[in-house]
């Protein structure tokens, strides 16, 4: 872990939380492992991390991701397409260096699938091995989510959850009360995707929950720096951007088989995603200022 | 039959929405306050008949349905295989299969919550059909969403499920096909929930459905139960019915599940072949309840055809409505227990049973209720003369023996020529003479 912002990491519950509170506004990417291949995504997560993003999802393929819009199925296919398996992410992971800690985003089945018999905690104990941070199953909800919280807290990993444009009154209390890491906060209903302008539901989000003292990161719809700006003024204490990363590496390939050209395409959309990382949090930032100019104050750390 | 006094099927476990350890709510988070509406909604309507909500759609079943169906005498299958055969007719519900049965229960329940849109998946067009029916009946606005492949296969069903006036959306992903489908139906629910329901077409998917799905198709099992007592004056020594998602499955079974002496055979797809080919993420076969293992699948925790790593794989059978990678969680459970016995019958055997009944009783099935058929050919058919599957001759199924035709087969006419063109099959007649 990084040591910016100079307070000492055991002061929160986990290097997740941490990475947030210290990076404050934070900026949390996704992309897709093994899309194109294992190896671009070593490259990719690299650049990412150079760019200042302060989290890194990784996401496991599953055949059928039924929370992502077409940008992510499309990489999710490109990914199995590419053979990529539970093992050689884990491996991938085992090898990455970065100061951003990595969570792992998968669907549940991927998770219980992983040991001999159906259980989650083959899966965890494995994450855990290979250096992620947390873990985050879009079609888990908290009422289904006991046995790989249990496993979770075992081995000392988060499982993030998601708060919905729907997630009301007890249910929101009951799991903003379990929150682990940061809340992630689905900024519209529907599917993962790249949009153009912030929702009104992304602000009446961070409204309805600005009395829980838990980090708040926003996802699904961001894809540019004043997106960025715009949510942490609202406030956000991170993004969460995946989509607008996943059609850069869409766009560099791979367009030919040969080695040269892969490689070229390789390293420009490694560029490419360093200069968006850059982009997304200098946006970020900017928010952040804004608050700072409006409110003459600086963002909340965590009460002690 | 009521409802009314059913809530004895909750797990040991005791938590909502299971079957042992199968069902449960494995969705996105911005679903489960609608599954929440949903349960509600269903516990007050259907379970407690609120607003008589279950009469008005008894008398629906009835005037637009044409319920109830007939539970008939197979005179020459009775004679064929030597003790009384029955069939129930749910080939002549309205709209030609049992789907009517749960589409109409749903399009009314959803009208009764004030939802404003009807969306719904289909495979072969079967379930899409009976919603879009059910939706222009109940003048709903309706979306039905079917893979790619399935549109161009099925180009009679999407005529009419315009025709009915609902729009169609091609789903372009994977191999375009039920999964697919219901991947995308999932995800327009996510994004629209608030005004939609969906109306899923299986006993599948996240807790209310399996039950609520179930319970709108019971109806099959009730009428058998009572008429198969005024006609044979007993109940049957076992109840046979094709299994995909199971939704006619459940519905002939659950009114016999407290009948210990009644055997409750289910009968599955067993395609081309019983092995899965995990390179390819295919399975030529949809023997979920006989060769699946336990997962996770479009919102429950069921049997399923997946790779070692959890990949779900690509099933296949000759008949679209029973290609589908999982099953409804409740018959995991009543496989697991044993209550229920899986058999698996190949694409072959179930083409003979096609053309069997066509034959024997006049009657043209759906190649789903074909397994069925085709299984009571294996397991009560003249010694010596198995059509192929997986189960040596069964001598379990006694001398009352209900068959549920879930379906008529006027939709499969063209798979039907196609696939026994290239076969020898023994109940067939002479295709060639089809040929322009």
């Amino acid at each position: 872990m990084t040591d910016a912002g100079g307070s000492p990491v055991d002061e929160y519950d986990s290097d997740v939380e941490a990475a947030i509170r210290e990076h404050h506004p934070a900026l949390i990417t996704y992309i897709t492992a093994g899309d194109p291949s294992l190896a671009d995504t070593k490259a990719y997560v690299e650049a990412l991390d150079r760019g200042g993003a302060d989290l890194i999802e990784l996401g496991l393929p599953f055949s059928e991701p039924v929370a992502e819009g077409a940008t992510i199925q499309a990489a999710i296919n490109r990914a199995l397409e590419a053979g990529t398996t539970p093992e050689g992410f884990f491996e991938l992971v085992a090898d990455l260096e970065t100061e951003a800690p990595l969570l792992v985003m998968t669907y549940y089945n991927m998770i219980l699938q992983y040991g001999a018999e159906p259980d989650v905690r083959p899966f965890v104990e494995r994450a855990a091995e290979a250096g992620l941070s947390g873990i985050i199953v879009p079609d888990l909800p908290a009422e289904e989510a006991d046995p790989l919280r249990e496993a979770c807290d075992d081995t000392g990993l988060d499982l993030v959850f998601i708060i919905a444009p729907t997630t009301e009154g007890e249910r929101l209390d009951r799991i903003m009360s379990h929150v682990s890491g940061f809340a992630y906060v689905q900024a519209r209903l529907g599917t993962t995707g790249a949009r153009e302008n912030v929702s009104g539901a992304t602000h009446d989000s961070l409204a309805r929950l600005s009395e829980y003292d838990v980090p708040k990161a926003v996802g699904f719809g961001v894809s540019e720096g004043d997106h960025a700006a715009e949510i942490v003024d609202a406030g956000a204490d991170g993004v969460i951007v995946g989509s607008a990363l996943v059609d850069i590496i869409a766009a560099h390939g791979p367009t030919g088989s040969e080695t040269a050209s892969r490689g070229v395409a390789s390293s420009d959309a490694a560029a490419a995603l360093e200069a968006k990382a850059a982009e997304l949090k200098r946006g970020a930032r900017r928010g952040a200022d804004t608050i700072t100019d409006d409110h003459e104050k600086q963002p909340e750390p965590e009460q002690p | 039959m009521s409802m009314e006094h059913e809530h004895d099927d909750e797990s040991e476990s005791g938590r909502a929405g299971t079957f042992g350890d199968y069902g449960g709510q494995y969705v996105p988070e911005a679903l489960m306050p609608a599954l929440q509406e949903l349960e509600d909604a269903y516990e007050r309507y259907v379970l407690e008949n609120e607003d008589g909500f279950m009469d008005e759609f008894r008398e629906r079943m009835r005037d637009f349905g044409g319920r109830p169906t007939p539970l008939q005498r197979a005179d020459r299958l009775s004679e064929r295989y030597d003790r009384e055969i029955y069939l129930k007719r749910e080939d002549l519900l309205h709209g030609g299969a049992h789907k009517l049965n749960n589409a109409l229960g749903q399009v009314l329940l959803a009208k009764y919550m004030g939802k404003e849109r009807i969306i719904a998946e289909t495979g072969a067009g079967q379930h899409g059909t009976a919603t879009a029916m059910a939706a222009a009946h109940l003048d709903m606005p309706c979306e039905i969403y079917m893979g790619r492949t399935d549109v161009n296969r099925q180009r009679p069903n999407v005529y009419r499920m315009r025709m009915n006036g609902a729009d169609v959306n091609p789903v372009e992903a994977g191999s375009g096909t039920l999964k697919e489908a219901i991947n995308e139906t999932m995800r327009d629910w996510a994004t629209t929930v608030e005004r939609t329901h969906y109306v899923i077409g299986s006993v599948v998917g996240p807790h209310p459905f399996p039950k609520m799905v179930r319970d709108f198709q019971a109806v099959i099992g009730d009428e058998t139960r009572t008429q198969i007592r005024e006609q044979a004056g007993r109940l049957p020594d076992s109840v046979v019915a094709c299994a995909g998602g199971g939704s006619n499955t459940m519905g002939t079974f659950h009114a016999f599940v407290p009948d210990d002496e009644v055997a409750l055979h289910a009968v599955e797809a067993g395609g081309s072949s019983l092995e899965i080919d995990e390179d390819a993420g295919l399975a030529p076969n949809s023997a979920t309840l006989s060769t699946g293992t336990d997962g996770v699948l479009h919102g429950a925790m069921t049997k399923l055809l997946q790779g070692t790593d959890g990949q779900i794989v690509e099933s296949h059978s000759v008949s679209a409505g029973l290609d589908y990678a999982g099953v409804g969680p409740e018959l995991s459970h009543l496989v697991e227990t044993g209550r229920v016995v899986p058999a698996t019958v190949d694409d072959e055997a179930a083409l003979d049973g096609f053309h069997r009944l066509s034959r024997l009783e006049g009657i043209i099935p759906a190649l789903e209720s074909s397994h069925a058929l085709g299984y009571l050919e294996r397991a009560a058919g003249p010694a010596g003369e198995t059509a192929g599957g997986q189960r040596p001759r069964d001598e379990d199924l006694g001398d009352l023996v209900v068959v549920n035709v879930s379906g008529r087969g006027d939709k499969d006419l063209e798979t039907v020529l196609e696939e026994t063109e290239t076969r020898d099959l023994e109940a067939a007649p002479d295709v060639e003479v089809f040929d322009g």
